[in-house]
């Protein structure tokens, strides 16, 4: 209280230029609560009566203003609520929400994702052409147009589909008021781990980015829930990992199944890595709140906003413009040196091994501890700038040569995924690894500035990665989780 | 989801007081959260904030820019916050701008659905700035719920000038735009009638505020910040 | 007339609020929402655990849990 108010008589005397020093304003003040407490009032009292006043005035004004007609205004958003949030349908509801959004982002995402592959394949030639007519020397074109130019249309034509069809349909929820009614929803168990209801707000912003999430983390008034909301913020999948998922588990299903049911079992998969990315969510900021993040949880106040019915044609433009292509010009931005760094890791050899394989190398027996391999390790921790970049990187150090293939359907990937030895295990691993793996540098520098302190960014960097080395390393956690979702 | 540009450059900028050297004027834009404040503030700017359906989407002040008749507006789009007194972060961020950024002119944009309780912080604002204008917002959703609201009433009883919008619909802002030019070039003074609290509190109210000639709000924030 | 605290009463029934007690955060919230002695509220529907509860207060939805209202009193009736 006193820092505040210090910091309060600072600003005022600074913007009014006020030449009464701090003793003499304090002394007034002083003197002036003398006079209330001779008055009966107290600090209690003064409150109270001075927001009462204010709320009387407000109340009379109003009612002379405008027609009172209270009864029966809101029946219609009452009704809805009442489904939305009832014990039978609630969460049900929402996880159809969910798995509807993944589903027509899946099955809307596959065509698109190969006509821009084929236009970009295209471009390709004409450029190898065009090197070709230049007689460029054979590493500048490999460092041009296999590292860079392929990673890029590789970027463009695996994340722009998804995101362009996800980031609409979520802002429809979002603009129709449907988000704090998840969070109403939620809320008991997000109190059971010790942490506010709002937290599922911000991790909605999460699936957008998490740094927007960690930002987002303010409207949580506690500083100790704020904490828990900001460090968990990155078990939910951002914008950057979520294609990649999809991807994944579309490759995954596909090679069992290749019916009409791909694309439903495969956004059932993809929620299926949700649900489990916000238990992850609740145990540990349980977990925290029993160890280095003490309290009781704080009170609980949310309003919940009257639906809107959202604008479509201007949620789609501006998703489009601000979200998709904004998201995608930074993928690009960290894409392009990626891609011709991973180039020269891969083409420059030592003793006849790519630099690329002797880093693989290295990392392999840490890689094997969690179920995954040296390659896979790398590509996710050159994908710490922008996690948008795992998957081409990944492909990459698989096609030793350099060269990318061309994205037909997510097929050949999968192709190519087996071929180096991925199993349905390595799989699961793969999904699991990129739920609970480290955040990206954007989000870890703003978790910096909104705690001040690099202490709890280190942390929010190592918790995911530790709780995954626990998750699959030691089977008692398995139990352990369990049993806490018993509880819970 | 509030991934926008605007949204991480506001994440990497530092603070959020402004520069204004190069606008005529500064408009804060306040309110409650939910009242579709950010919805005004992109119509007036023709910017592209990201407007959420719930509260606490704008976490930070968002600054946009916007001319009419012969002046450079500059216009920042504060936190939604229910009140000035309590000790969130962005109640803060809202109460410190605008306590001491100086703005010219506080819009506070208010709910037609539930005006009662947004005029608790309109009462609030009063205490800090005499240049306000109310902006009642969402008079459709209103409409829809049967409730009708006498502007003109509202103005008197205020004390500052009161314009009617529908921010999805662009040319209901235009008046509010002509408010806000004339209030600026000094054509209508606004004379905010704040509340009257009992007898000894304003009593001593008046005993600071002579002694120290700063605002009443300050004071009242200080009484019971001090008092403690 | 009867007095019986927040969390006891039932959905669809308005009473009036007769006192605040509880902790200062809370409170301070509360007042901002404009829930003064005397205010009208009404408990409108459940989340799907039975808590937090949604209420109607002063025209707009507000969600609370029961742990936190059951410090403040209302009254039913004249």
């Amino acid at each position: 209280m006193l820092d505040d108010n210090n910091k309060i008589i600072e600003n005022i005397k600074n913007s009014l230029n006020l030449n009464t020093d701090e003793i003499s304003l304090y002394n007034k003040i002083q003197e002036v609560k003398d006079i209330l407490l001779e008055n009966g009032i107290t600090t209690l009292n003064l409150k109270n009566n001075i927001i009462s006043s204010i709320i009387l005035r407000s109340e009379e004004i109003s009612s002379k203003v405008s027609n009172s007609s209270d009864s029966n205004k809101n029946i219609k958003d009452i009704k809805i609520d009442k489904i939305l949030t009832s014990k039978k349908f609630g969460i049900p509801i929402m996880l159809c929400f969910l798995g509807l959004i993944f589903w027509l982002t899946i099955t809307g995402a596959n065509y698109p994702s190969k006509l821009l592959s084929n236009f970009f394949s295209n471009i390709e030639i004409q450029l190898l052409k065009l090197f070709d007519f230049i007689n460029s020397p054979s590493w500048l074109t490999g460092l041009f147009i296999d590292g860079a130019f392929k990673t890029l249309g590789w970027i463009v034509s695996v994340m722009l589909p998804p995101m362009a069809i996800f980031f609409p349909l979520f802002t429809m929820l979002e603009d129709l008021g449907y988000l704090p009614r998840i969070a109403f929803n939620l809320d008991k168990y997000f109190k059971k781990s010790g942490c506010s209801g709002k937290q599922s707000l911000t991790m909605c912003m999460g699936f957008g980015c998490n740094a927007a999430g960690v930002t987002g983390a303010r409207i949580i008034d506690s500083s100790r829930e704020k904490l828990l909301s900001i460090l968990t913020n990155s078990f939910v999948p951002c914008n950057g990992k979520f294609p990649f998922l999809i991807c994944i588990s579309s490759i995954l299903i596909g090679s069992f199944f290749t019916n009409k049911f791909t694309s439903i079992l495969s956004a059932f998969l993809v929620l299926c890595l949700i649900v489990f990315g916000i238990f992850m969510t609740l145990i540990i900021s349980k977990i925290l709140s029993k160890t280095v993040l003490k309290g009781v949880p704080s009170s609980f106040i949310l309003e919940l906003p009257p639906y809107r019915k959202p604008q479509m044609s201007k949620i789609i433009v501006r998703s489009i413009f601000d979200r998709t292509l904004f998201v995608l010009g930074r993928a690009i931005l960290v894409a392009v040196p990626a891609g011709i760094v991973i180039w020269l890791f891969s083409n420059v050899s030592i003793n006849d091994i790519s630099i690329l394989s002797y880093i693989a190398n290295f990392l392999n027996p840490f890689a094997k501890l969690i179920g995954l391999d040296g390659y896979i390790l790398t590509a996710f921790i050159l994908g710490i700038p922008a996690n948008e970049i795992v998957l081409p990187i990944l492909l990459m150090g698989y096609m030793n040569a350099g060269t990318l293939v061309g994205l037909e359907d997510y097929s050949t990937i999968g192709t190519i995924l087996f071929q180096n030895g991925w199993t349905v295990i390595t799989f699961i691993n793969v999904m699991i690894f990129s739920l609970l793996h480290f955040p990206c540098a954007t989000t870890i520098l703003t978790i910096k500035k909104e705690t001040n302190s690099w202490k709890w960014a280190l942390l929010s960097f190592a918790l995911p990665t530790i709780c995954r080395y626990f998750s699959l390393s030691n089977y008692e956690f398995y139990i352990f989780f369990m049993s806490l979702l018993l509880k819970l | 989801m509030g991934f926008t540009k605007l949204s991480i450059d506001s994440i990497f900028s530092k603070n959020s007081f402004v520069q204004k050297n190069e606008y005529d004027f500064t408009i804060a834009l306040a309110g409650n959260p939910n009242v579709g404040k950010s919805t005004v503030f992109n119509a007036l700017t023709g910017m592209h904030q990201h407007t959420g359906n719930w509260p606490g989407k704008t976490v930070s002040n968002a600054t946009g820019f916007c001319k009419y008749k012969d002046k450079d507006f500059l216009l920042v789009d504060i936190p939604g916050t229910y009140s000035l007194m309590s000790n969130s972060e962005e109640e803060e961020i809202a109460r410190d701008y605008i306590c001491f950024g100086n703005p010219t002119l506080t819009v506070v944009v208010v709910d037609a659905t539930c005006l009662e309780r947004n005029l608790n912080l309109v009462y609030q604002i009063f205490e800090i700035t005499k240049n306000v204008i109310v902006c009642v917002n969402l008079l459709d959703e209103a409409e829809k719920k049967g409730i009708k609201i006498n502007l003109n009433k509202l103005s008197n009883e205020l004390g500052v000038p009161v314009v009617g919008t529908i921010a999805s619909k662009p040319k209901t802002l235009r008046k509010l735009l002509d408010t806000i030019y004339n209030v600026c070039t000094g054509s209508i003074i606004p004379e905010p009638r704040t509340v009257v609290y009992s007898s000894v509190i304003e009593k001593c109210l008046n005993t600071l505020k002579k002694n120290l000639n700063y605002s009443r709000l300050f004071v009242k924030m200080d009484l019971f910040k001090i008092v403690r | 007339m009867k007095i019986l605290t927040l969390d006891k009463l039932p959905l669809n029934i308005t009473a009036k609020i007769y006192s605040l007690n509880c902790d200062e955060i809370l409170r301070r919230r509360l007042l901002d929402l404009g829930l003064i002695d005397g205010t009208k509220i009404t408990p409108i529907f459940n989340s799907p655990f039975r808590n937090p509860i949604a209420y109607k207060i002063r025209s707009s939805t507000i969600a609370l849990r029961k742990e936190d209202v059951k410090d403040i009193t209302c009254i039913i009736g004249d």
